[in-house]
């Protein structure tokens, strides 16, 4: 089994970047297992092609538009997804949408695709989260585990000295 | 008159607006719109100059390697400090091996669909669209088996009514002009160069750590410890696992990609016609040579109107003519200059937005207008071709008779070197570019290995700021063109930045003279059969790539058309 963790967003637009933080954490706090892989996609398009293509599970973790408060942390799946990353005028527009399109196309398609989303406040210039966005990343964060956990990943957390111990 | 507003022209939400208006079925005037802010430069004051390179690759979600690599050229040419022959040739490699990822990507997946049917190759016949590809060139997988096999993938897909990845495309548009068969054999090669995209990609990955953002980077050399026997590092084993992916690529770039771009554009030859817009081209060299940045594999250079024996090379990372001539006008764009609203040289640069509403003749875009000695410039692998033609630079010179020799073939007439000054030429350059840095790749692969061979293990110098004001700069041709950086720093920490990116000496507004850059010129003129469908718009924008900084992608939950096209 092959489980890829992707976080996306613009780190240098502050809460547009919150799925890469996400993921950081997710990174941070536990040790994985070898069937994990994390992967920090900021806002790459094509060059993600190698990174999904085959996996058994896909995670996303990225900012969503949403009629909900900031900081609201929300879950998709599978069928759900591909109508948000669809919405796109010509062919020059790559993002997801079209990774996961071309991977329909080559028969490489992940076998489920999982999106933690987090509706964000400010998306001004800057590198830090707002508050109320960067509250709920260890929940962002440990709804992404919760996934992991339910796919049998075993997770181990990370002790302060940088050594894993069993949870 | 028709107004046609095309909101945004590239990926996902807001980077790039065009404006045409259109009478009798021409464009009569064009605006180019940069609809995102980019801010780097205020991100990155007062941070250490050797952290620049990881905040600076965020700019832009396509291109993370080559703001990468220009900005640890800028603060190394800020120090005057050399670089190690290893770490030269392992970043050469990286740069040559991304362009040829982004040049297939930008061929195949991007551009191709403007010109390419893919409802019509579901009609064409495999025998036909074979027996084609083999008058153009040896190609292994031209075989009646393997496009049979693709075109019943295609049938398969569209049949689901499910698009996906060709959702938007202009399909039976009446400017779609290819047989079934030529579009079959496109469409064939379109699907392999999803593969052939993925092993260029696979070397930035093995030498860069990772990809889409490398790691392997630092001010003053690379990361990459260089051990023949040890196995946590760049090992000879990897290295000649790299050379088996460089052959790879070869076969499909010569063989597939070049004799493609030469036909296609053959048998849309009156697009030679248009597009030419800003004749005057800048290109920079590429591939340093030596530790100080004075011998280059790529040369690059000015071109005047478009007329090659006016070429004056740029020749080195300290070179002045380059220096001097780059400023930046913020007349039609969003930002005020304090203490004059003059066009500025980057050292002196401001990036104070100021905010209005889109005013055809006052300010319209967030991208500023560059210019080189108070004029326009076009760049991109169009405006480096022409260099290296100009310079003399055998391989390429090579590879572009090959593409003209083919085009004429298929044209039946013969098309000259002239006709690269037009939409379908910006597209034919890139082809040329694409092949010429497969060559430049393997060169830089075996200096890297004769280096080893010699016992030099070096990679890193270490970088000293001293006390006080220094400034420096460097660029390098990226995929999509002349890209610099430009940095001063004050005891050890940068005090100004700015980014000077291909995008922007192409998209850019109106300058200071109102004289409009190169994304507008060149939709002077240009057909356009009917305004609610502007598919010839889309080709003369698309043949320059665009790319504009800062792809913020957000995800819409409530699936809100977040683009249009409005004719007014």
């Amino acid at each position: 089994m092959r489980v890829v963790v992707l976080g996306l967003g613009n780190i240098l637009l502050r809460d547009e970047g919150v799925g890469v933080r996400v993921v950081e954490a997710l990174a941070e706090r536990y040790v994985l297992p070898p069937e994990v892989e994390v992967v920090d996609g900021g806002t790459a398009g094509m060059e993600l092609l190698n990174v999904i293509a085959s996996c058994d599970h896909l995670l996303i973790c990225d900012a969503v538009k949403e009629d909900a408060p900031p900081g609201t942390v929300i879950k998709l799946v599978d069928a759900e997804i591909p109508a948000f990353f669809q919405t796109r005028y010509s062919p020059h527009q790559l993002g997801l949408a079209d990774v996961l399109a071309t991977l329909t196309l080559t028969d490489e398609a992940p076998g489920s695709v999982t999106l933690i989303g987090v509706v964000p406040l400010d998306m001004e210039l800057g590198i830090e989260l707002s508050p109320e966005v960067g509250a709920v990343v260890g929940k962002a964060m440990e709804d992404v585990a919760a996934v992991l956990r339910g796919l049998g990943c075993g997770l181990g957390l990370r002790s302060p000295m940088g050594v894993g111990c069993a949870e | 008159m028709t107004r046609i507003t095309i909101d945004p022209i590239t990926r996902i939400e807001g980077h790039l607006r065009i404006d045409c208006e259109v009478n009798n079925g021409k464009v009569t005037n064009a605006w180019s719109s940069g609809q995102m802010w980019r801010g780097i430069e205020i991100i990155l004051k007062d941070r250490d100059p050797r952290d620049a390179w990881i905040y600076a690759q965020r700019i832009c979600g396509v291109c993370t390697t080559v703001h990468a690599i220009v900005s640890v050229r800028a603060i190394e040419n800020a120090l005057n400090l050399e670089v190690p022959l290893n770490a030269q040739y392992i970043r050469n490699m990286i740069v040559a091996a991304h362009g040829i990822h982004d040049h297939i990507v930008h061929f195949y997946q991007l551009a191709a669909l403007d010109w390419v049917d893919i409802v019509s190759a579901l009609s064409g016949s495999p025998e036909g669209a074979s027996k084609l590809g083999g008058t153009l060139s040896d190609y292994r997988r031209n075989g009646v088996q393997e496009i049979r096999q693709v075109q019943e993938k295609l049938k398969a897909f569209v049949g689901t009514g499910q698009l996906g990845v060709f959702a938007s495309g202009y399909w039976g548009h009446p400017a779609m002009k290819l047989p079934p068969d030529v579009n079959l054999l496109a469409a064939t090669h379109y699907l392999q160069a999803l593969e052939y995209q993925r092993i260029a990609n696979r070397i930035v990955a093995i030498l860069g750590s990772k990809t889409p953002h490398i790691q392997n980077l630092a001010v003053g050399g690379v990361a990459n410890p260089i051990n023949p026997d040890s196995q946590s590092t760049l090992t000879l084993e990897r290295l000649f696992a790299i050379k088996a992916e460089i052959d790879k690529l070869g076969e499909f770039i010569n063989q597939a990609m070049v004799p493609d771009v030469a036909a296609v554009g053959a048998l849309y030859a009156d697009w030679t016609q248009y597009g030419a817009g800003i004749t005057d081209y800048l290109s920079v060299p590429d591939l340093p040579l030596d530790t100080k940045g004075t011998r280059f594999e790529l040369p690059g250079g000015f071109i005047a109107k478009g007329d090659l024996s006016t070429f004056k090379p740029i020749t080195s990372y300290q070179d002045a003519f380059f220096r001097d001539g780059v400023k930046e006008s913020v007349k039609h764009a969003w930002y005020q200059y304090k203490g004059g609203d003059g066009a500025r040289h980057p050292y002196e640069g401001q990036t104070h937005p100021h905010h209005t509403d889109f005013q055809d003749n006052g300010k319209y875009s967030w991208v500023k207008a560059p210019t080189f000695y108070d004029k326009r410039v076009q760049v991109g692998p169009l405006a480096n071709v022409l260099g290296m033609v100009a310079a003399g630079h055998e391989p390429t010179k090579r590879h572009l008779n090959r593409v003209l020799d083919i085009a004429s073939t298929v044209a039946g007439s013969k098309i000259p070197v002239e006709a690269l000054h037009s939409t379908i030429g910006r597209i034919a350059a890139r082809a040329v570019r694409c092949a010429v840095l497969l060559e430049s790749l393997q060169n830089q692969w075996q200096l890297l290995i004769d280096n080893i061979a010699k016992g030099d293990f070096d990679t890193f110098n270490r970088p000293v700021f001293p006390k006080g004001e220094i400034r420096g700069f460097g660029y390098h041709e990226a995929p999509r063109g002349v890209l610099s950086h430009w940095a001063v720093i004050e005891n050890g920490k940068i005090k100004n930045y700015q980014a000077v990116v291909p995008s922007t000496w192409n998209a850019g507004p109106r300058d200071d003279n109102d004289a409009p850059g190169p994304y507008e010129a060149s939709l002077f003129d240009n057909p356009v059969a009917n305004a609610e469908l502007p598919l010839e718009v889309l080709r003369t924008v698309h043949s320059f790539d665009p790319c504009l900084a800062c792809a913020i992608h957000l995800v819409d939950a409530k699936k809100r058309p977040i683009v249009q096209v409005k004719a007014l």
